[in-house]
């Protein structure tokens, strides 16, 4: 399998090639529209003492929310499995995201929080940005398996057992929803602090 | 075994917010016009791109996808996880569009069971008949489409003996349901047939109380709890989807778990 590098002439690398940024944007719309609709769901039954505030949640009632969570799934899951398989079968992941040593993530995270860490080169991620990338992809995978489980404890009751039962499966689908929504912020800020970040996923270099 | 004893979102708030949900007919076609202005699309593009009346029907459309998926993924052999008399949740929440004390009260003695459709015998049936019939027993969990459950004890007929003593078609795509208050409800033949399908007259084994439907419920542990009609006093055999209270306002009909 040819690298990017060498199906790219060296003075236009590509960081991101199409079906990377197509996934992304993608993906991008479809969380704002399942986390909307989430948050109303969530609502309905609420697992803490806290709501959403209602300005915030997607679908102006649990059935619109339902409606607009169980629409948006399957171009989530679609475009999950589009993504994830393309990753793995280009060697993108294994190449961008492997190895990641934990002594290196401790040095980049130190790096980052006193804003050393350079990002010259965008096509090389840092030991810190290996770690969050792997991290909310396995949100991904760990968000959707629960929602299944909370979707059909009947039907699906196997996985639903897996996920420690219909409460606690409830719980594992909110924290997911929790650690997507964390990375998010960082990975929106950052990407504003690095323009040129935010241009490489619209253009690809 | 520990009982739960916070059933998360079980509150008598909420349940008269959702009873505050009912909206008059023009409001309840726009619910979901608002929903797409307000959504994120919008949020990002500044403008609404989406029309409203088109992204209620593009999600409606899917919503009906979403029923042929449930249908395909539905198996009539599976059967619900059944629990042990001590994971039973005391008390058993009340649940509907209306307070407690607005459930409707049925006249057990003067209540008959009325049977329409595609059936061969069309009789209706009192309650001390609906009783002589063979009973089975359940322990499962009822799931509400809010997100939160309870585990109940439900005894009652099977619905699929039921249906064969009548005479029903069976090859018929639906059974329909109504209230005595007016609730409706339609489910498909496959969930109708489904072993672990009651006509309940019991929880708990004693007789139904007024909070849990009497005289009649319709247990379904493979569906969500909007489809599991209480006060059951007709039903009828039919190729025609009449539809169901929840439904009609956006819920999704298959409405499987």
């Amino acid at each position: 399998m040819s690298t990017e590098a060498m199906t790219a002439p060296a003075f236009k690398i590509t960081i991101h090639p199409a079906w990377v940024r197509i996934c992304h944007w993608i993906n991008a719309l479809t969380i704002l529209v399942m986390v909307g609709s989430g948050w109303q769901i969530y609502d309905a039954s609420p697992l803490f003492d806290f709501r959403f505030p209602r300005s915030i949640p997607l679908g102006q009632w649990l059935g619109g929310a339902l409606l607009w969570h169980f629409a948006a799934m399957w171009v989530l899951v679609v475009n999950g499995i589009v993504y994830v398989s393309l990753g793995l079968i280009t060697g993108r992941f294994h190449r961008k995201l492997l190895p990641v040593y934990p002594s290196q993530v401790f040095a980049d995270l130190k790096a980052a929080m006193t804003i050393n860490l350079p990002h010259d080169d965008l096509s090389h991620y840092n030991a810190v940005q290996k770690v969050l990338y792997i991290g909310v992809i396995l949100c991904g995978v760990v968000i959707v398996l629960s929602g299944l489980a909370i979707w059909k404890p009947v039907q699906f009751q196997e996985l639903t057992t897996l996920f420690g039962g219909y409460d606690f499966a409830r719980y594992v689908h909110f924290f997911a929803m929790a650690a997507i929504v964390g990375f998010l912020v960082v990975h929106i800020l950052l990407a504003l602090l690095v323009p040129k970040s935010l241009r490489a996923m619209f253009t690809g270099r | 075994m520990k009982i739960r004893k916070i059933i998360p979102g079980v509150d008598n708030r909420l349940l008269i917010k959702d009873a505050a949900k009912l909206m008059p007919d023009p409001m309840r076609r726009t619910f979901l016009r608002n929903a797409a202005s307000l959504g994120a699309l919008t949020f990002l593009t500044g403008c609404d791109i989406i029309d409203g009346d088109t992204a209620e029907s593009v999600l409606r459309k899917v919503s009906e996808f979403n029923d042929a998926a449930q249908a395909a993924i539905f198996s009539r052999t599976k059967l619900a996880p059944v629990y042990p008399e001590s994971a039973i949740t005391r008390p058993f929440p009340f649940n509907a569009y209306y307070d407690e004390d607005e459930a409707p009260t049925v006249d057990g003695a003067a209540y008959k069971l009325e049977v329409a459709g595609l059936v061969d015998n069309k009789k209706s049936w009192t309650l001390d008949e609906l009783h002589a019939l063979p009973e089975v027993s359940q322990i499962t969990r009822h799931v509400c489409v809010e997100g939160w459950s309870a585990i109940g004890s439900w005894q009652g007929a099977q619905l699929s003996e039921f249906l064969k003593r009548i005479g029903a078609d069976t090859k018929a795509k639906y059974v329909w349901f109504k209230c005595a208050e007016g609730y409706t409800n339609t489910i498909d033949m496959p969930t109708a047939m489904h072993p672990q399908t009651q006509m309940t007259f019991k929880f708990d084994n004693k007789l139904l109380p007024r909070a849990y439907g009497f005289p009649m419920k319709i247990r379904m542990p493979t569906k969500l709890g909007y489809k599991n009609p209480k006060y059951v006093v007709a039903m009828e055999v039919t190729n025609t989807d009449h539809g169901g209270y929840w439904e009609n306002q956006g819920y999704n009909w298959f409405g499987g778990s």
